[in-house]
């Protein structure tokens, strides 16, 4: 690859000189980044939005800076502004951005520079980084990684090519990449989601910025994963001395590692202040609120902050196909799962080449009871098998082995496991689903009276006024107007969507809802009230719930017993308080350790915890 | 790489198969057979018909026997010499023919195929990266009218433009003079001045529809994160179009540039014939009126089988190109 440093004109000189402004004009003395009065506008045939209205923020020198918010708080929006990277159609309209990179040399006004221009090319990539949060949408599928980080060397060095090589490995080592030499040549799909975005901060740290911007660079990780990149992100920024403004949505994470604490909402900035301020003394109701929707907080041991620093970690073993029971209450279960398997075969291998048949092992004679009324948790990270067990609960699948015994009203137990699809179809009436995306889950050519209607109509329990009460009365009962009726999906906000999702699954009168991730795409505020709608609706009708997520603050939070499922195995189960107070097998144990305290008070106290199975040799790759 | 390459091409074997079965099918679908047709209009012209010579062919091409026995016999031929048949109309060997034509419809399509990509490209980029702008309007309103104006139509106005204003003979890819003439610089020189007009006529239809490819591609890849990545980077913004988004908006058309091989053969018939140009495509239509099958036949085949063959290029610089494809499926 031929190496084109385009060296600085002239006029780059006087643009920057034009947009230097003296220290002494920043907020404070130590300020890296000193925001004043910064709009982004989205202008368009649609109308016009106020992405950033009018914030102001400072950014000290060697802090972390968490800017929290729900989905069009303007936090993403505020991040790309910075640098001017904002998607068309939004600018930066008005205000300053003033940045120091360093202490001896004037701040320069960012927001005067030309966003297409070479002075702020200057700035990105190497005073400044930026981490996203896909990392697999942010990176090219189609260049190596290697290419791609060495392009932010090639860009804003001289370095020979062989050189940019060997600074690029080094960076992938120390962002903790095992095999970095081979690595450097491998593409964003042949690693795994914690590698990604490991190589991302590698590119985005690899000029040694004096500030990094991580746009919510956890939020599409497992949560293991995460803690190792908050880990890692803290390691650095302590190692290289750097600031950091770390946005995201997740208060947990706020508490594990913000120093300030800038809260926004509907493009303004409504509360900043020291972290422990904003945790213990909100002064905004919006923090208020945001607080509130947290699980319920442990009390505060100690009223000092901590100087954040990497926990000490623990590796425990125990075997993957041992599975914990704590004590079962003496009940008589609705739905009773044994030995339950489900196997995929993949096929590899073209046509007319030697075929692989293998066999995927999602669910592995697994044993559950659900009782009645009660709400079972199944929680496990990426592709442990969780929402298979529902989906073949639901018999979406037919399962490979085991039974599935549903207890009926009157007393008969049946087996869904063998059943024809026929026999099925009381069974499909009596357990419903909710699904996670309430975006793709609605066909959005049907308007709400149709989706609600919808089962009742296949099944031919109602039709005509009689359907159309029913769906009224639903849509009263999810706290929805009997108006919106005749609206489409698109019509609704996705709260509201999440509402007509369960209002169609609660439509035939069903005994057992699976709600798959069903709050886990949704702001917490919004995911609060659902959580309520579905509580409430749960003792108002005497649902049994079998709610499977990632996240477990929710879980923790709703349910009665918890089922923690690894690789396709249930490794431990028991009532919520066993498994969270006193979780017996390594895996939860390190689970549990991973989730953020939402209480700055508490960082760094919790020992973390890494879980290696005995019968798998530590693989480099995924535990790292 | 090599193992896609080898499974790639064992693939082709049966499509080929199959291909060449349709291909004589068709040549049988008229009613009766090509010779006795022959024959009866030869005999209504009052010319007399050798017995000996029409059983000769009716052996050769085994015009009495069922259809596989047929298929066998002319597919053979082709597999085993190289023979394509005869054709009637001309009663020369298909191959022969079609050999004759051969070069100046490679010439032309290349040409051609050329012309489109070095205008469509650049534009369907430009309109992508200045969206809704006053040049992106203007090419997508010429690229529309380029692909609704009739070939044909185009190619007698162009025609007509060469005659009245550059003094050039009217059809075909030679002036009168040099038609005959052997091969020499002046030559080559009067072919250039004739060639512009189809490869403008042909090459702006497909242009159209490239731009609006090409545009469409950009655009979905344009607004993708990691556009902005690179442009947290500090890229330039003309170097991170050309290094990320263009990469992946090309690969549809990596994907069908094979398909543009039997094209190139086949010389694109109607404008071909308008223009009366020497190329492969008005043999193909005057074959097919006057049902000279083998003819026909055999040209139908040769594009059937460059077309496979060219899907098969496609795939596998697709591979080349995309790591996702190489690697893709383990």
């Amino acid at each position: 690859m031929i190496r084109r440093r385009r060296h600085p004109r002239r006029d780059v000189g006087r643009e920057l000189d034009e947009a230097a402004v003296t220290a002494d004009e920043l907020a404070s003395p130590d300020a890296v980044l000193d925001i004043r009065g910064l709009q982004t506008v989205f202008r368009s045939d649609e109308g016009v939005v106020r992405a950033v209205d009018d914030i102001d923020l400072v950014v000290r020198r060697g802090t972390t800076t968490c800017v929290v918010g729900e989905s069009g708080s303007g936090k993403s929006a505020t991040a790309r502004s910075i640098i001017q990277v904002v998607d068309v159609p939004g600018q930066v309209e008005a205000g300053r951005i003033l940045f120091r990179p360093d202490d001896s040399r004037p701040a320069v006004d960012m927001a005067r520079l030309d966003p297409r221009g070479e002075a702020i090319r200057g700035i990105r990539g190497r005073e400044i980084g930026l981490i996203f949060q896909e990392p697999m949408a942010s990176l090219s599928a189609v260049h190596t990684i290697g290419n791609q980080i060495s392009e932010v060397l090639e860009l804003h060095t001289d370095l020979p090519p062989a050189e940019i090589r060997d600074r690029v490995i080094e960076e992938l080592r120390s962002v903790g990449i095992p095999r970095a030499e081979e690595r450097i040549d491998a593409f964003t799909f042949q690693l795994s989601g914690g590698m990604r975005q490991r190589a991302m901060i590698a590119m985005a740290l690899i000029a040694r910025p004096s500030l990094l911007i991580a746009d919510e660079p956890t939020t599409a990780l497992d949560v293991t994963t995460q803690a190792q990149i908050l880990d890692l992100l803290g390691d650095l920024k302590r190692e290289r001395d750097m600031t950091m403004i770390f946005i995201t949505h997740d208060l947990g994470v706020v508490a594990e590692i913000a120093d300030d604490v800038v809260v926004m909402r509907h493009g303004k900035v409504v509360e900043t202040g020291p972290v422990d301020q904003i945790f213990h003394d909100p002064q905004h109701d919006y923090t208020k609120e945001l607080l509130a929707s947290l699980p319920q907080r442990h009390s505060a041991t100690r009223a000092v902050v901590t100087e954040p620093e990497t926990p000490p970690t623990t590796t425990v073993g125990g075997s993957a196909d041992e599975s914990v029971r704590h004590t079962a209450p003496d009940v008589t279960p609705l739905l009773s799962v044994r030995d339950l398997r489900m196997e995929f075969d993949t096929v590899s291998g073209a046509l007319f080449g030697r075929k692989r048949k293998e066999k995927v092992v999602a669910v592995n004679g697994v044993s559950l009871d659900v009782l009645p009324g009660s709400t079972v948790g199944l929680v496990g990270e990426s592709g442990c098998g969780k929402t298979t067990l529902g989906r073949s609960i639901m018999r979406v699948y037919q399962p490979t082995a085991g039974e599935i015994r549903y207890r009926s009203g009157d007393g008969t137990v049946a087996d869904l496991a063998t059943m024809s699809e026929k026999q099925l179809l009381p069974y499909r009436r009596a357990m419903r689903m909710i699904f996670q995306d309430p975006y793709g889950s609605l066909n959005p050519r049907m308007t709400v009276q149709q989706v609600i209607g919808e089962p009742l109509r296949v099944a031919g329990m109602a039709q005509g006024s009689e359907l159309s009460d029913r769906v009224a009365d639903m849509l009263d009962r999810v706290g929805l107007k009997r108006a919106m009726a005749t609206r489409y999906p698109h019509a609704f906000s996705g709260g509201e969507r999440q509402r007509i999702g369960i209002a169609r699954a609660l439509i035939t009168g069903p005994e057992l809802v699976i709600a798959d991730e069903a709050v886990s795409a949704l702001d917490v505020s919004v995911r609060t009230q659902i959580l309520e709608l579905l509580a409430g609706l749960q003792s108002e009708l005497g649902l049994t719930y079998l709610f499977v997520s990632h996240d477990l603050s929710v879980v923790e939070r709703i349910c009665d017993r918890v089922a923690v499922m690894y690789y396709g195995n249930i490794v431990e189960e028991g009532s919520a308080a066993e498994v969270f107070e006193d979780p017996k097998h390594g895996y939860t144990r390190a689970l549990l350790s991973a989730v953020p305290i939402a209480d700055p008070r508490l960082r760094g106290t919790r020992e973390r915890i890494v879980y290696r199975p005995d019968d798998v040799p530590a693989a480099d790759d995924e535990a790292a | 790489m090599l193992r896609f390459v080898v499974h790639r091409v064992l693939h082709v074997i049966p499509t080929l198969l199959v291909v060449t079965l349709i291909a004589f099918f068709i040549i049988q679908l008229p009613p009766g057979d090509f010779l006795s047709s022959q024959i009866a209009r030869m005999e209504a012209a009052g010319d007399s018909v050798d017995p000996a010579a029409v059983e000769a062919l009716r052996t050769r091409y085994g015009v009495d026997e069922p259809f596989w026995v047929q298929y066998w016999k002319w597919i053979s031929n082709i597999l085993l010499h190289g023979d394509f048949g005869l054709s009637f109309e001309y009663r020369r060997p298909v191959s022969d023919l079609i050999m004759e034509r051969l070069p100046l419809t490679i010439l032309l399509g290349v040409a051609t195929l050329l012309f489109t990509w070095a205008i469509a490209l650049p534009a369907g980029v430009y309109s992508a990266i200045r969206q809704h702008s006053g040049g992106d309007y203007v090419i997508s309103a010429l690229g529309f009218i380029a692909l609704a104006v009739p070939n044909f139509l185009a190619a007698l106005v162009l025609a007509y433009i060469g005659f009245k204003y550059f003094g050039q003979s009217v059809g075909g890819l030679f002036s009168p003079e040099y038609a005959n003439a052997p091969w020499s610089l002046a030559k080559f020189g009067d072919l250039l001045e004739h060639l512009w007009i189809p490869v403008v006529i042909i090459g702006l239809a497909g242009t159209a529809g490239i731009i609006r490819t090409t545009r469409a591609n950009m655009l979905d890849e344009l607004h993708k994160p990691y556009v902005t990545t690179a442009r947290a980077k500090g890229l330039p913004e003309g170097r991170i179009v050309r290094k990320y988004p263009l990469r992946i908006a090309l690969n549809p058309f990596i994907s069908t540039v094979g398909w543009n091989i039997p094209s190139i053969f086949d010389g694109e018939v109607i404008v071909a014939t308008v223009l009366a140009l020497g190329t492969t495509g008005p043999l193909l239509l005057s074959a097919l009126q006057s049902q000279d099958m083998y003819l026909a036949g055999g040209i139908i085949l040769i594009v059937a089988v460059l077309t496979v063959i060219g899907t098969l290029i496609s795939d596998v610089l697709l591979a080349v190109v995309d790591p996702r494809v190489r690697f893709g499926g383990k």
